[in-house]
C-alpha cells in the first residue's frame, strides 16, 4: 500500500495540477470550473449509463496504452497506435463481414486475430525501419498514422463502402464476429475484459518472461543488451510488433463490439489518449487501466458537460496535454512542492510519511520480533 | 483528359516553393534545438500554436503582421516551456513534446470554439497578401515562381541564410555547437549552457511558429483545428535528410513541399481516389527516412546535461 502510494502520488499530483491549471482555463474563458467539472463527474458515473460509456470509451484507451508502454519498455516511441488501431479495425471488419456461416467459437477470435494482426503488421513497419535502417521511429510511426487514416478512408469509400453508398462504412459484421454488449443500453463490450486480460498479460510477459526480459533490457541499454548477448535489432521488431497488436486488437473491439461494422472516423484519437494514458499511468499496465478510466470518463462526462454548461470537449485534450506536461518532469513537481506552490500540505505530509513509513513498519515488524 | 502539362508546369513549382515554406521553417527550428542537445519533437504543437495565434491576433488587430508577432511570441513560449521541462527539470524530452503537442491540438480548438464558436475553422481575418519583386518578377521562369508570393517566403529564404551564418560563422554559432556537442567541455571554457540552451529552444520554438503562421495568415487567413497535418514531423524529417543543415534543411523542404504540391495538382486533376493522393507525402517522408539516414550523424547524444 505504502510502495503503492509513493509510486503512483508524483502521477495523482499531476493530475492534481492539470485540474488546476485547466480550471484557470476554464475561469479566463468565462466558464465555472465548478460548474464543468461536476458536470463531467455527474454526466460519467452519475448513473448507469454514465458508467457504461465511461468504460466504453476507456476500453479502446487501454488497449492504445499498453501498446504504447510496451514499445516504451523497450526505449521505442510508438506514437502511431492511432494507425495500428485503424488498420486492426479494418482487418477484423474484413473478416467480420465474410464468412458469413462460421459458428460464433470460430468467427470471433479469427476477427479478433485478425485485428491484433492488422496493427503487427502496421507496427512491423517503423519497427524494422528502426531495427535495420536506424529511421526515427516516432516520425515513421506518426507518419503511417496519416497513411492508416487514409487508407482505411480509401477502402470504406470506395471498394468496401455499404450500398447504397452515402455514407463511408462497411456492412456490419455478422452475428457470429459481433462481440457481445454486456451493459445495454450503454455500448459497453466484452472488449473490456479482453483489454484487462491483456493488462495482465502484459504485465506476464514483461516481468516474468524471457522475452520480456530482453525487451526491458534493450529499454534500459543497447549496447549492454548486445554485450549480454541479446539480439538487439529483433527486440526491436519484436516489441514494435506486440505493440502494434495490442492496438489492433483495440480497433477490433471497437469494430466488433462497438460499431459491428467499419466507420470512416471512428476513433477520435484513442491512439493519442493511449500514449497520454500510458505516461499517466506510470508506465505499468494495471496503472494505464485506471489512468483510461479517467480519461474514458472525461470523454463520455465531457459531452455532458458539454451540453449541460456549453464547455467545448477540446478541454479533454486540454486537461490530458497539461497532465502529460507534469508527468514528464517529475522534479518540477518536487520542485513545486518544495516552493509549497502545488501540493497542500495535507498531500505533503502524506509525501514523507510514505517516505519514513516503510523503515517504521520495519522497526515495528522487527520489535515484535524480538 | 488531363495532360502531364496541366500538372507538371511552372506553377508548380512555384507552389513547391509555398508549400516547402512551413516545412523550411520549423526544420530550421528543428536544427536550433538538436543543435543545442534536446529533441524537439513539439514542432507540431508549435506550429499548430503559431497558425492559430497569428489568426488571433491578426483577428483583433487587424493587422497580419501583428498577427505574425502574435504567432513568434506564442512559439518563443512554448520553446521555453520544452526548455523548463527538459532542461531546468530534466523531463523526459520525447515526453514533453507530446505533452505539448496534445496540449496545442486541445487548447487551439478549445478557444477557437469559444472565440469564434465554431470547432472547425475560425472566420477569416486579414492575411499577408503577396508582395512582387520589381525586377525578379520580370524574369521568365524563375519570376514566376520567385517574383510574386507570400512574404513569409522571402523570410524563410533570408532565415536559411541567416541560420547558416550563424550557426557556422559567429562566436555565437560555436557556442551553440559546443552546448550540443560537448557540453561539459563548453562549460568549462566558460559558457552559460543552460542559457543557451533556453535561448535556442526559444528561437526553435518562433521559427516552428513561423511556419504555423505561414499556413494560416500566408496562405488560407482563417485557421481550422490541427490544420498542421502532421507537417511538424515531416519537418523532422527533413531537418534529418538536411543532415542538420540550413541549406540542407532547405533541400530537403524543398523535396518535401514538391510532394505536397504535387499531391495537390494531383487531386485537382482527380486521376485517383483523393484518399491515396492525399497519403502520398507521408509515404514519401517514410521512404526517404528509411533510404537515407545511415548517412547522418545527429549533433548530439541528447543526454540532458547537469552541472557538477
Amino acid at each position: 500500500m505504502v510502495t503503492l502510494l509513493r509510486a503512483t502520488l508524483p502521477q495523482i499530483v499531476a493530475i492534481v495540477l492539470a485540474f488546476l491549471v485547466g480550471a484557470i482555463v476554464l475561469l479566463a474563458t468565462g466558464y465555472s470550473p465548478i460548474n464543468a467539472y461536476l458536470a463531467v463527474i455527474k454526466g460519467a458515473f452519475g448513473d448507469i449509463y454514465g458508467i457504461g460509456q465511461t468504460f466504453t470509451q476507456a476500453t479502446p484507451i487501454i488497449f492504445t496504452a499498453l501498446a504504447f508502454i510496451f514499445a516504451f519498455k523497450c526505449g521505442l516511441f510508438n506514437i502511431g497506435a492511432e494507425g495500428q488501431l485503424l488498420i486492426g479495425g479494418f482487418t477484423a471488419a474484413l473478416v467480420g463481414i465474410s464468412f458469413g456461416d462460421l459458428p460464433v467459437y470460430i468467427h470471433l477470435p479469427l476477427a479478433l486475430l485478425a485485428g491484433a494482426a492488422g496493427g503487427a503488421l502496421w507496427g512491423f513497419i517503423p519497427g524494422i525501419l528502426k531495427a535495420r535502417l536506424g529511421a526515427h521511429e516516432v516520425i515513421t510511426s506518426m507518419m503511417l498514422s496519416y497513411v492508416a487514416l487514409y487508407i482505411t478512408s480509401y477502402m470504406v469509400n470506395y471498394p468496401f463502402i455499404a450500398p447504397p453508398g452515402w455514407v463511408a462504412q462497411t456492412v456490419p459484421v455478422t452475428p457470429s464476429a459481433e462481440l457481445p454488449r454486456i451493459l445495454p443500453p450503454t455500448q459497453l463490450s466484452a472488449s473490456i475484459f479482453i483489454a484487462i486480460g491483456m493488462a495482465v498479460m502484459t504485465t506476464l510477459i514483461l516481468d516474468k518472461t524471457v522475452l520480456g526480459y530482453e525487451v526491458r533490457a534493450v529499454g534500459l541499454s543497447t549496447s549492454a543488451a548486445k554485450s549480454n548477448g541479446i539480439n538487439v535489432k529483433n527486440t526491436v521488431v519484436f516489441a514494435f510488433v506486440m505493440s502494434g497488436a495490442l492496438a489492433g486488437l483495440g480497433g477490433a473491439g471497437e469494430i466488433l463490439g462497438v460499431h459491428h461494422r467499419f466507420i470512416n472516423g471512428f476513433s477520435p484519437g484513442y491512439g493519442f489518449d493511449g500514449l497520454a494514458v500510458g505516461l499517466i499511468g506510470g508506465l505499468n499496465p494495471i496503472g494505464s487501466v485506471l489512468a483510461a478510466i479517467l480519461i474514458g470518463a472525461l470523454r463520455a462526462g465531457g459531452m455532458t458537460m458539454n451540453t449541460v454548461t456549453g464547455v467545448p470537449i477540446d478541454i479533454v485534450s486540454v486537461l490530458q496535454g497539461l497532465v502529460v506536461l507534469f508527468v514528464a518532469a517529475p522534479r518540477l513537481i518536487s520542485y513545486l512542492s518544495r516552493k509549497g506552490l502545488a501540493t497542500p500540505r495535507l498531500v505533503k505530509s502524506a509525501l514523507a510519511k510514505a517516505r519514513t513509513l516503510p523503515t517504521e513498519i520495519k522497526r515495528i515488524f522487527r520489535r515484535g520480533g524480538s | 483528359m488531363i495532360s502531364i502539362i496541366d500538372i507538371i508546369n511552372v506553377g508548380l513549382f512555384a507552389a513547391t516553393l509555398r508549400m516547402a515554406t512551413p516545412l523550411v521553417f520549423a526544420a530550421l527550428g528543428g536544427i536550433f534545438s538538436e543543435r543545442v542537445g534536446v529533441v524537439n519533437i513539439a514542432l507540431e504543437g508549435m506550429m499548430l500554436t503559431g497558425a492559430f495565434t497569428g489568426v488571433l491576433a491578426s483577428f483583433y488587430t487587424g493587422n497580419a503582421w501583428l498577427g505574425v508577432l502574435g504567432a513568434v511570441l506564442a512559439g518563443g513560449l512554448l520553446g521555453l516551456l520544452h526548455a523548463l521541462l527538459t532542461v531546468k527539470f530534466v523531463g523526459n524530452q520525447i515526453v514533453s513534446g507530446t505533452g505539448i503537442n496534445i496540449l496545442a491540438v486541445g487548447i487551439t480548438a478549445y478557444l477557437s470554439q469559444v472565440i469564434w464558436g465554431s470547432r472547425g475553422a475560425s472566420q477569416s481575418v486579414n492575411g499577408l497578401g503577396t508582395i512582387s519583386i520589381p525586377l525578379l518578377k520580370d524574369i521568365p521562369i524563375l519570376g514566376e515562381i520567385l517574383g510574386s508570393t507570400t512574404p513569409l517566403v522571402y523570410i524563410m529564404l533570408i532565415l536559411v541564410v541567416l541560420t547558416y551564418v550563424v550557426l557556422f560563422r559567429t562566436p555565437m554559432g560555436l557556442r551553440i555547437r559546443a552546448v550540443g556537442e560537448h557540453p561539459a567541455a563548453a562549460d568549462t571554457a566558460g559558457i552559460n549552457v543552460y542559457r543557451i540552451k533556453y535561448l535556442c529552444l526559444m528561437i526553435s520554438g518562433m521559427l516552428a511558429a513561423l511556419g504555423g503562421a505561414f499556413l494560416s495568415l500566408g496562405q488560407l487567413n482563417f485557421f481550422v483545428s490541427s490544420m498542421t497535418g502532421g507537417r511538424g514531423f515531416i519537418a523532422l524529417a527533413a531537418m534529418i535528410l538536411g543532415g542538420w543543415m540550413p541549406f540542407g534543411a532547405l533541400g530537403a523542404g524543398l523535396l518535401f513541399g514538391f510532394t505536397d504540391a504535387l499531391q495537390m495538382r494531383l487531386q485537382g486533376a482527380g486521376l485517383l481516389a483523393p484518399q491515396i493522393i492525399q497519403a502520398i507525402p507521408y509515404v514519401v517522408t517514410v521512404v526517404v527516412l528509411a533510404g537515407f539516414v545511415r548517412k547522418r550523424t545527429p549533433p548530439s547524444d541528447y543526454k540532458p546535461y547537469e552541472k557538477e
